[in-house]
């Protein structure tokens, strides 16, 4: 089966899936309970995308699909067969950073840096909403992803740096 | 070369943690490992009749199921000396030894299977069948004891001067008050994982911790096997506030499962399991009384706290330690009582004991003010403690004076309106509340290895950690310093028992005994560097020498320094919060803090840290709640939806200044450690606030809208 | 979780026919709730339909009745222009709702279906009517900060948490429904059960039945309505208390009133008295107090949560007061 080809039009509990993570296409077998988060961290070792809660209450795990952010523990990775993914590692070009993952490093916006990837792909796809990047804002469209170092006020700097810089 | 220290330079883990290639302990990717789940109990207290694990066997990938019924016998070693993040009395829970339940969550199964997804699905089907018993799941205050000996003497009981009883009794202004704040769990992002893998009869573990050497030591203990036989590596650790200064039972769970089943194990905890599993801040009830004459000078302070332990160890924390310090009074007296419960053992949780006595001691202090009609800022200035006069010694350094004044002028203090209830902006009601902040400092041996290469780079070591606070940062640029090099050729290496030993990265002293280490090993280094040319650098003296490396090791450890003085930071507090009458809920617009932590090596980064004690201060304040079910022996809210944390929206400004400072009689880099004062002072200071706000003292933390709604 | 299968149904007929019949099959559509359920163990169904194929998304403005296709994501259907102009109760309610990235993932159909949260439904290990009907309501004399105050009884006190179903019910939505035998549709406000003896059967759709899509009438409340959302923290938590106030005036009178709570009820509740206090009066603060003290009325709270009749009086107050532009 290639990538994007169909599923299986009966119920089945194994499958072979395609994933297109930061371009680049996967085949893997999974369950049908395998999470998108599991798959990405355990199958393809892309554990730049975090574990926090499996449960969609902390946002550590937040990726994009097709450029909007989701969680990715709430998603079971066959639904996104055949679909593209971005994560962490899929955002710096040619071994620069993107501008989102500077801003955070310049405005110290984490503290364990262990919901970082989750914040910035948020971010991105905060800005991707093209919504208004005023503080208040910032802040309501980045309480989906908790911060227990509580680096809040300095991801609101580092968000605003990156969308006034127009990343 | 321009100094990095004192520089708010940007982290140097920063890129690995930006780009996601930084790895926590569950993400090492070993060959051939499989996975573990666990089953606990569902009772409280009682005995396992019967456990089923053959479905559980029959589930496609599942390698073993282990419990009582077929685990190794463990020879938990008694530990010689017990390290100090430990309790002092009880005894561990040894897993899997035998049928005996002393609480709800106790692991009474592991299942190793192929896969995350088998493991969990074939711990749900391993049956058991219990023989229950009365449990006690509620702190009886007539069943609460003080701690033993053991625990006193580790500074975890009470303590007096004074004749604090017969000094309240006569004194002229009082308050008497009780005052808690509820069970909170550190509820660190990342949960606590770890990998085992054997070698022959060698273990590594990679594991979540904030001391590697104790997990190595204590694991040794528990398997009887030698520590130089153990590894543990952790070179990230995605916050932990505490929870990770143990060894928990869940390394004891891998290792023991990797042992049998031949392969590397990793298990990882649910969020809900980490309730059970980690440890907690143990709700703390307190019974407090100041007594002071009309002028504000306190005669009398008396504190009588009440917390639970497990029905297994004996957890005692630094409660009394502010009331017994923090201010200038003849008589004290700080009582400090224990019940056990069928619970798992509470732990040190950011500022232990020492936020819970802050607490209550600058509540107390609050309601002294308003009932004196005195400034509270100005209370606290006429019972300032210019000794520590528990101990008798004086200060190392104190600049709590200049806290207080920067804090209040930053904040605009002059501009409270001093009765309750009488600042507004439209419905909302304004409030204005300060505290005091108040850590104890101190410092533990560590021993660091500095190597120079020819090449003008340097590597670092020690088995320290860095759960957030900049470890490798500040080491970095404290070396570099030492060393003469730019901070990009000093590579900083922590977290693993391979490296020199270090003190447990906890009670904010990471900084003050490693970094001393670190210097002194810098320092050595350079001592031993061939001669050469004023210019010329130390790769090229190196090189001229015919050596690739130059090795120095370092060391440090407190002097007798401890004993003609007492160290502490100190800080202020300031808190704005704005209260809907009509709902109850309270928003803390804006919270100024001023602190005396001795010298800043890195600013950026220590403010950092400031503004997560002051958040985490918020959610100590407002909305962290354990829910706790007696009947059920349980936490209900156990997840990160019912048990609330403060998201980005709850937080607004936070201001933070450091005062100059520099106690180099504490230590000769003159820092005195961060962290934990940065959570004290923040919960009291709301509160204080919500009554200024609305003239209701709400004396049981948090502050949630009912309590502002029902009278 | 326990092991499941899982197909994505092409058709809405395929769909239909995988679930009905006792099979136990689940739709999923967003997945948000349902991963939840089964992460937890709450739920552990033999297989899982996905719906996400069926052509049951995006929404439709133009005139006259709109219609919003019940796997539009939470996200469009709040950025959609024409839900802004027309609905801006609607939109305000999605926008206090979950996180960012829960609202794009979560459809409007499952968010109807959401289930409680009441902390013993939630936790598998312990008794629960609404997950093991007949074991016991530990909420009734237990933690029950967040349960409801309306339409329990002593088996179940399970509160509704949505948000969205609270504004819709106020616009006065209609659902279209699909089953093996074709279309039909219905009122929002016949959507949920009360818990009476049988707290597991949770609305009154068949199993197998597919929502396909929210109807709204045309209305004349959009100048004069407000979604107030009460909660412990600023953002990211269900309602403690949330008020849909849908206000049709004539000059300052209201001419009709749709006002409903949220947080409170087993299901989404409508606030019959509240409404008839406003009926044909001039908005004023004091009728806003008035109206807003009917709101605790017949209410039955537990110890827990007592605070909520004030709570929800003044909620409804200020609701009024913002709607009616009197604030
Ligand atoms: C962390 C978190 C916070 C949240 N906060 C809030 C909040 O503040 N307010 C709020 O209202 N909600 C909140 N939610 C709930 C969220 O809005 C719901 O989970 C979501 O709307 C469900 O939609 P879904 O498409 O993901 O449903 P799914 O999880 O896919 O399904 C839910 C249920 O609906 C059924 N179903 C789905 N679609 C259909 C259909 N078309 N026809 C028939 N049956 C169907 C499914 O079988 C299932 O039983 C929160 C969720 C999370 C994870
Ligand atoms: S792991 Fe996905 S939201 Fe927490
Ligand atoms: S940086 Fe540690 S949780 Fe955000």
């Amino acid at each position: 089966m290639d990538s994007q080809g169909p599923l299986p039009s009966t119920p089945a509990s194994r499958f072979d899936i395609g994933l297109i993570v930061n371009g680049t296409s996967h085949r893997l077998a999974v369950d049908a309970r395998t999470t998108l988060l599991d798959a990405l961290r355990d199958r393809l070792h892309l554990t730049g995308t975090k574990r926090g809660c499996d449960l969609g209450q902390c946002g550590a795990c937040t990726v994009l699909l097709e450029g909007r952010r989701i969680n990715a523990c709430l998603t079971l990775a066959v639904m996104v067969h055949g679909r593209a993914i971005t994560t962490i590692e899929g955002i710096a070009t040619d071994g620069e950073l993107h501008p989102m993952q500077t801003a955070f490093v310049q405005h110290d916006a984490f503290q364990c840096g262990y919901c970082t990837p989750g914040q910035i792909m948020s971010a991105i796809g905060l800005l991707n909403e093209s919504r208004t990047t005023d503080e208040a804002t910032i802040r309501e469209h980045m309480s989906g992803n908790i911060c227990r170092c509580g680096a809040y006020t300095n991801i609101v700097a580092a968000v605003r740096d990156a969308a006034a810089r127009g990343s | 070369m321009n100094s990095v220290v004192g520089q708010p330079i940007s982290r140097v883990d920063g890129p690995a943690k930006v780009t996601g290639h930084a790895i926590y302990a569950a993400e090492f990717n070993l060959r051939n490992m499989v996975h573990a789940a666990l089953v606990h109990s569902t009772i409280a207290h009682g005995r396992i009749d019967q456990l089923d694990t053959r479905d559980a066997e029959q589930e496609p990938g599942v390698l073993a199921v282990i419990s009582h019924l077929n685990a190794e016998r463990l020879p938990y070693e008694p530990l010689e000396k017990r390290p100090p993040v430990d309790p002092k009395a009880g005894e561990q829970l040894h897993v899997f030894q035998g049928p005996e339940i002393l609480f709800v969550g106790q692991p009474i199964a592991v299942v190793i299977a192929e896969t995350v997804e088998q493991a969990r699905t074939a711990a749900a089907l391993v049956q058991v069948a219990y023989h229950e018993q009365v449990a006690t799941t509620e702190v009886r205050h007539d069943r609460a004891q003080p701690p033993t000996e053991a625990s006193s003497k580790a500074g975890r009981g009470g303590g007096s001067r004074g004749d604090a009883e017969k000094a309240f009794a006569k004194a002229p202004v009082k308050v008497d008050m009780w005052c808690s704040h509820d069970r909170e769990h550190h509820n660190a992002v990342e949960p606590h994982a770890t990998i085992a893998e054997w070698f022959g009869d060698h273990l590594t573990l990679y594991d979540k911790s904030q001391w590697v050497d104790n997990v190595r030591s204590e694991i040794a203990h528990v398997f009887g096997m030698p520590a130089e036989n153990i590894r543990v590596v952790s070179p990230f650790v995605g916050g932990a506030f505490g929870s990770a200064l143990r060894t928990w039972p869940h390394v004891t769970i891998a290792a023991l499962a990797a042992r049998q089943v031949g392969r590397a194990v990793r298990l990882e905890l649910t969020r809900r399991e980490l309730y059970v599993s980690v440890g907690y801040r143990p709700r703390t009830e307190q019974h407090m009384q100041l007594g002071a004459e009309a002028d504000g000078r306190l005669v009398a302070i008396i504190q009588d706290a009440v917390a639970p332990t497990s029905v297994y160890e004996e957890y005692a924390e630094r409660t009394a330690d502010p009331v017994l310090r923090t201010y200038s009074c003849p008589n004290v007296q700080a009582r400090y009582r224990l019940a056990p419960v069928n619970a798992n053992t509470p732990c040190p949780m950011r500022a232990p004991g020492i936020a819970t006595g802050v607490m209550a001691l600058e509540i107390a202090m609050d309601e002294l003010a308003d009932g004196l009609g005195m400034d509270p800022i100005e209370l606290r200035l006429r019972n300032y403690a210019e000794n520590d006069e528990a101990k008798g010694v004086p200060w190392s350094s104190k600049a709590l004076r200049e806290c207080y004044q920067t804090a209040a002028d930053r904040f605009l203090w002059s501009r409270r309106s001093a009765p309750p209830r009488s600042m507004r902006n439209g419905r909302l009601l304004i409030g204005y509340g300060m505290a005091t902040a108040f850590y104890p400092a101190e410092r533990a041996p560590a021993s660091v290895q500095a190597i120079l290469y020819a090449n003008d780079t340097a590597v670092v070591r020690t088995a320290s950690s860095d759960m957030g606070p900049g470890t490798y940062t500040a080491m970095t640029q404290l070396a570099a310093d030492t060393l003469g090099l730019p901070i990009e050729r000093v590579h900083f290496e922590l977290g693993d028992t391979e490296m020199p030993k270090a003190p447990v990265h906890g009670g904010s002293m990471t900084l003050a005994s490693v970094g001393t280490a670190v210097v002194d090993a810098c320092k050595a280094l350079m001592a031993n560097l061939p001669a050469g040319e004023m210019a010329e650098g130390h790769g090229a003296r190196l090189r001229r020498a015919g050596l690739e490396s130059l090795t120095a090791t370092g060391h440090s450890e407190p002097g007798d320094e401890a004993n003609k003085y007492s160290s502490a930071g100190f800080g202020a507090v300031f808190a704005e919060v704005w209260v809907d009458p009509d709902f109850g809920t309270v928003r803390v617009p804006r919270i100024v803090g001023a602190y005396d932590v001795g010298r800043v090596i890195n600013p950026k980064i220590a403010r950092s840290q400031c503004l997560g004690g002051m958040v985490g201060g918020i959610g100590m304040a407002l909305m962290e709640q354990a829910e706790w079910d007696a009947r059920l022996g349980r936490v209900m809210n156990a997840n990160l939806a019912e048990y609330l944390v403060p998201v980005n929206a709850d937080v607004t400004d936070l201001d933070v200044t450091f005062v100059r400072s520099s106690d180099e009689i504490f230590n000769p880099l003159g820092a005195k450690g961060l962290a934990e004062i940065a959570l004290c002072g923040v919960a009291p200071a709301i509160a204080n606030a919500v009554y200024h706000a609305t003239g209701k003292r709400v004396r049981h933390l948090p502050i949630m809208p009912e309590k502002l709604l029902v009278d | 979780m326990l092991a499941f299968s899982y197909v994505v149904a092409p058709h809405a007929e395929t769909a239909l026919s995988l679930v009905c019949g006792g099979s136990n099959a689940t739709f999923i559509a967003g997945g948000t709730d349902i991963l939840q359920l089964l992460q937890e163990g709450v739920i552990a169904p033999p297989s899982l339909i996905d719906i996400n194929a069926l052509p049951f998304s995006g929404v439709q403005t133009e005139q006259g009745e709109a219609r919003i296709g019940a796997l539009t994501r939470l996200s469009d259907v709040a950025d959609d222009p024409g839900i802004r102009q027309r609905f801006p109760l609607l939109v305000q309610a999605l926008q206090e709702t979950a996180s960012p990235q829960v609202r794009n993932m979560a459809t409007v159909g499952g968010n109807l279906l959401q289930r409680t949260r009441c902390l013993y439904f939630r936790d598998a290990t312990v008794p629960c009517n609404k997950r093991q009907p007949g074991s016991g309501c530990p909420a009734w004399d237990g933690l029950n900060r967040i349960n409801a105050i309306f339409g329990g009884s002593d088996r179940c006190i399970a509160a509704n948490p949505g948000d969205m179903a609270v504004a819709l019910l106020a616009l006065d939505a209609d659902l279209l429904v699909q089953n093996v035998e074709g279309e039909r549709r219905m009122r929002l406000a016949d959507l949920y059960r009360m818990p009476d003896e049988n707290p597991q059967h949770e609305t009154t759709l068949a199993s197998g039945e597919l929502i396909t899509a929210v109807l709204l009438p045309s209305n004349e409340a959009a100048g004069h309505s407000y979604y107030l959302k009460v909660r412990d923290r600023a953002s990211f938590e269900w309602a403690l208390v949330s008020v849909a106030a849908a206000l049709e005036m004539d000059g300052t009178r209201v001419h009709r009133a749709r006002i409903v709570a949220g947080g409170v009820g087993t299901k989404p509740w409508r606030l019959m008295r509240v409404e008839e206090a406003l009926q044909g009066r001039p908005l004023t603060p004091d009728l806003a107090r008035q109206a807003g003290n009917r709101a605790g009325d017949g209410a039955a709270p537990r110890a827990g949560n007592a605070f909520k009749v004030p709570m929800l009086q003044r909620a409804v107050e200020r609701a009024l007061l913002t709607a009616g532009g009197i604030a």
